[in-house]
């Protein structure tokens, strides 16, 4: 049961990872259009 | 989209959660691997969903180098870093699963390393994406990825017609499956499908909003420049 456990949460773990990547890039974009819409 | 989105990542949410229910209470356990084999449930739709993504961006790439259409060229970028995501978790689930079953985490096998090659074409091509500075970097990541989608069909086909140590496919390859473990397998295939289409559109959208923001910096750029003179 530890090599399914081990596989089923390295496969949400990446997934998590990459979603919070995305999420930190949106945030960073938004902040930039923010900036933008200041000038 | 943008409305249904929250709507169907709800849905996507919900078909997930059910097929992990499907994978490990519902089907039975395989009588020679025991509960290692459940790892198919995960392995063998993230294999599919990074295929579909690939063949997506080969697909964008084309119509970008026909038509010089930039939409096309965010879809290509968006639809390879995910597929790369997929492609990561068929590497990693793959060697767990070996582990228990073969004794060895690796094996220069055929399939095994037709698919680290499509990874790391992937991986170079948004490494391409990333740090090259030329005007021409869109067509020759294009270019790039026609000639990857190419290790796809080798990938697939290794097992067909090459002795490989990775096993013989179950279904559709005339061996006998329990229709809980069908089931299971069907379930998390449209769920991690709808999963990677949904993440890729994401994707997709940041790119597109990267990019026109990029082009009003410039802008603002251009203009304080003469704005200054």
């Amino acid at each position: 049961m530890t090599y399914l456990y081990a596989a089923y949460a390295a496969t949400w773990v990446i997934h998590i990872a990459y979603l919070g990547s995305l999420v930190r890039r949106y945030t960073r974009l938004r902040k930039e259009i923010e900036e933008l819409a200041k000038k | 989209m943008k409305r249904a989105f929250p709507i169907l990542a709800l849905l996507t949410a919900a078909l997930l959660s059910y097929g992990l229910y499907q994978a490990l209470v519902v089907a039975p356990t395989e009588k020679t691997m025991g509960d290692v084999q459940r790892i198919f449930y995960y392995h063998v739709p993230s294999a599919w969903t990074a295929g579909v993504l690939f063949f997506v961006n080969f697909v964008a790439s084309i119509v970008y180098l026909a038509r010089r259409n930039t939409k096309a060229d965010a879809l290509a970028v968006a639809a390879a870093e995910v597929g790369v995501v997929f492609c990561t978790i068929v590497l990693v689930t793959g060697p767990i699963w070996a582990r228990p079953v073969w004794g060895i985490w690796w094996t220069w096998d055929l399939r095994l390393t037709l698919t680290l090659v499509l990874w790391l074409i992937y991986v170079s091509y948004l490494l391409l994406r990333r740090f090259s500075t030329s005007g021409q970097t869109p067509v020759l990541a294009a270019v790039l990825a026609i000639f990857g989608t190419l290790d796809i069909p080798l990938v697939y086909f290794s097992i067909w017609f090459f002795r490989t140590q990775h096993p013989q496919p179950v279904i559709g390859g005339g061996g006998s499956i329990d229709p809980r473990m069908l089931h299971a397998f069907f379930v998390n295939l449209v769920a991690f499908t709808c999963f990677g289409a949904l993440v890729c559109w994401s994707r997709y959208r940041l790119e597109v909003l990267r990019r026109e923001v990029e082009e009003t910096q410039a802008l603002e750029s251009l203009l304080e420049v003469r704005n200054s003179r």
